[in-house]
């Protein structure tokens, strides 16, 4: 993308010259590995790389209107840093995490650009366009999504009001806010910043990373769910939603909710289930685990039980297969047949 | 089929591709598409060919005879190799509307029952009146209320792409099948792509399948904060108010948000464009290839006009010499140029070799011996 200005090299680093952008400021790789002046920034970049991990979207000054020259250091300093010692550390799964942290990041920002009066509005529709080809049209409604650009992405959502006959469509454009423009790319701006981590060249082994670069394993090993004892006694979207899990991909809340109710009816415990959703590219272990607890009605609550398979059709989350013939709940697969 | 039926068929349909090659639409990059035919004597379907150029299609329609010549809407790198080596390079849009799943009043009334056992005809609706049999396959005969209500189904559809989706009419043909429906082809740059799942996805907008009541103003909570359809409205709720009225929708909104949801999701049946979604979001699909004959029938499937009017006469391409059949069918009906036909009941008929060849591939007649010499071998 060409023409990008200081702000929105802050605002967006995985855009393609964030390393012209530091090596304008004459600075290079090896300086950070190994100066000691330049340790702020790797710091910064931990925290960055932290507070994906934990599910957390980074925060910094500039969320809070810091433009000055140093804010903007700042900002794509740690994110290159960042990225440099995830790949140093070959770290798949945070990988796939901080990726993913880091473009909702991107979407606070292009979602406040788009909602503004301004000339700002120009830039995230740029964007949009450079590195997805989507062609934002904005109108007095909101924006206009082409047709085809919308279904190609609509599709992967399992949320009815995406389907395109529940949107306002006219003349070959889908009516959307800017919240919805944003949420539309959101997986491709995760994978784009994924891919290009997983492109940039192995950095050399420098002093002042190693430290950080074990810190990064630990905390990915950490984060890879256990499988193991999952095996293939489940009904098909019960395995589904797992494999969902695995691939690091998102499982919408429906997906989690069946998941949790049908393990929890086989008897599984809050602590056996939770680990299944670090799998999860905004996996929080708190929230996961009060969630859990709410739906197995621990401390007297109303105890959920699982979707009858209609209701899982309905959500797009039945995957039936001949092994399903007779049953209306998840809860009957595989039992049917002792009966 | 007997072999008198065959050689019948069998030369009309040389004769056709020999003598009237104008008709023919040679498919655009034709190099990059996979046809496939079926032929006289040989059931089931011949695939996965390829063709260079037009004088190998030409060639390939005289040689073989072909009932039905079917063409990729997609372009391949490998059109001949097998599916998942084809390498899919894009794909026409298409949409398919047959009056056979219109629900039609009339259809019984215009349908015959042929029998499997004893190839003896019978008014559709029963067994075989000759032998009892409960095998018989149900042939459908011209019917112009069909044929229009298909017509308007894929008017409907053309304004909701044009309207909607923003589609231009110019990259919009729409073909007569040769039968009793209607193929329209989209050939656009952003659509072209496409996957399966997008495809159905527009499938599902044009037949309104998956309507939320959210979406079309009863939200699940709030329910005094309705927002209901308006008459006049663009896009789905302009033709949901004009279609189920605004009345109607009130009322079922009245009845709160499930009722309203059943509400739409009866409404699609009414409103929607009633395409077969199979045939959209099947991105590997051979399709009858125009100005070809359809084997159903002998009619060719040719680009239709404004109205439906005239379409049994306008796909009615094959000569008109008269030919000697032994006739059965207790319905009069009309194919091409002859209004009236029938009924007739296992009787000696003349008719016009198209008429010959209609019939003989609706199953209501067969060919008197030596009929079948007549034309091109
Ligand atoms: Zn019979
Ligand atoms: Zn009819």
């Amino acid at each position: 993308m060409e023409g990008i200005g200081r702000l929105e090299c802050a605002r967006y680093p995985f855009l393609a010259n964030a390393g012209e952008y530091i090596a304008d400021k004459g600075f290079t790789i090896e300086a950070f590995g190994t100066d000691p002046d330049l340790v702020p920034f790797i710091e910064l970049a931990m925290r960055r790389i932290e507070a994906a991990a934990s599910g957390l979207v980074y925060s910094s000054g500039l969320d809070a209107g810091d433009a000055s020259e140093q804010s903007v250091d700042r900002e794509v300093f740690s994110f290159v840093v960042a990225t440099v010692l995830l790949r140093a550390a070959g770290a798949r799964s945070l990988v796939r995490r901080f990726a993913l942290s880091e473009s909702r990041r991107a979407e606070r920002f292009l979602e406040r650009s788009l909602a503004r009066e301004s000339r700002e509005r120009d830039m995230p529709a740029r964007l949009l366009e450079g590195l997805f080809s989507v062609r934002v049209r904005r109108a007095d409604y909101g924006y206009g999504v082409p047709v085809a650009s919308y279904v190609r992405r609509s599709v992967n959502f399992h949320e009815r009001e995406w389907k395109l006959v529940n949107r306002d469509v006219h003349a070959g454009l889908v009516r959307l806010t800017a919240h919805q423009v944003v949420r539309l790319v959101r997986q491709e701006l995760a994978d784009h910043i994924a891919e290009r981590i997983r492109q940039s060249p192995t950095p050399p082994t420098l002093p002042n990373f190693e430290p950080h670069v074990a810190r990064i394993r630990g905390l990915s090993e950490s984060l890879e769910p256990k499988y193991a004892e999952v095996t293939g006694e489940h009904p098909p979207c019960v395995k589904h939603a797992m494999a969902v899990l695995e691939r690091g991909e998102n499982l919408p809340h429906s997906g989690r909710f069946m998941l949790a109710t049908f393990l929890l009816g086989r008897g599984w415990d809050v602590g056996r289930i939770a680990p299944l959703f670090k799998g999860a590219p905004d996996y929080n272990e708190k929230t996961t685990l009060y969630q859990l607890n709410n739906i197995s009605g621990a401390g007297g609550g109303t105890r959920y039980s699982c979707p009858l398979c209609d209701k899982l059709e309905s959500q797009g989350l039945c995957h039936r297969t001949a092994e399903c013939e007779g049953i209306i709940s998840p809860m009957q697969f595989g039992r049917r047949r002792e009966a | 089929m007997s072999g008198d039926d065959e050689a019948l068929l069998r030369g009309a349909i040389k004769e056709y591709y020999i003598e009237s090659r104008e008709h023919v639409v040679v498919p655009d990059q034709i190099a990059s598409r996979e046809f496939g035919y079926q032929k006289l004597g040989y059931d089931g379907m011949i695939r996965h060919q390829s063709l260079p150029d037009e004088g190998a299609l030409r060639v390939l329609l005289s040689r073989e005879a072909p009932t039905d010549v079917y063409c990729s809407n997609a372009r391949y790198l490998f059109p001949s190799m097998p599916m998942k080596e084809k390498e899919w390079q894009g794909a026409d849009l298409i949409f398919d509307i047959d009056a056979k799943d219109l629900d039609m009043p009339c259809r019984e009334g215009h349908s015959v029952a042929v029998c499997s056992e004893c190839s003896r005809v019978s008014p559709a609706g029963g067994p075989c009146a000759a032998c009892s049999s409960s095998k018989v396959s149900l042939r459908s005969l011209p019917c112009q209320k069909c044929i229009k209500a298909a017509h308007d189904e894929t008017e409907k559809l053309k304004s909701i792409l044009c309207g909607d989706l923003g589609v231009d009419p110019a990259s919009i043909t729409v073909y007569f099948s040769g039968n009793e429906g209607y193929h329209t082809h989209v050939r656009a740059a952003d659509l072209d792509g496409l996957g399966s799942r997008e495809r159905r996805e527009l499938a599902d907008y044009v037949m309104f399948r998956g309507a939320v009541a959210e979406a079309y103003g009863v939200p699940r909570q709030g329910a005094k904060r309705r927002d209901l359809p308006a008459r006049g409205e663009r896009g789905w709720r302009g033709r949901l108010a004009a279609g189920l009225g605004a009345e109607a929708l009130k009322k079922a909104a009245a009845g709160g948000r499930d009722r309203y949801q059943g509400a739409l999701e009866a409404a699609s049946a009414a409103v929607g464009a009633r395409i077969d979604p199979q045939v959209t979001g099947d991105i590997h699909r051979i399709f009858r290839m125009p100005g070809s004959l359809n084997g159903k029938s002998g009619l060719s499937k040719v680009r239709a006009g404004p109205s439906p009017a005239g379409i049994y006469a306008e796909s009615c391409l094959l000569a008109d010499r008269p030919v000697e059949v032994l006739a059965e069918c207790p319905h009069r009906f009309s194919v091409g140029r002859r209004r009236s036909l029938g009924p007739y009941s296992r009787e000696r008929a003349t008719v016009p070799l198209y008429a010959a060849v209609y019939m003989v591939c609706k199953g209501v007649a067969t060919a008197a011996a030596g009929a079948g010499g007549q034309g091109v071998n």
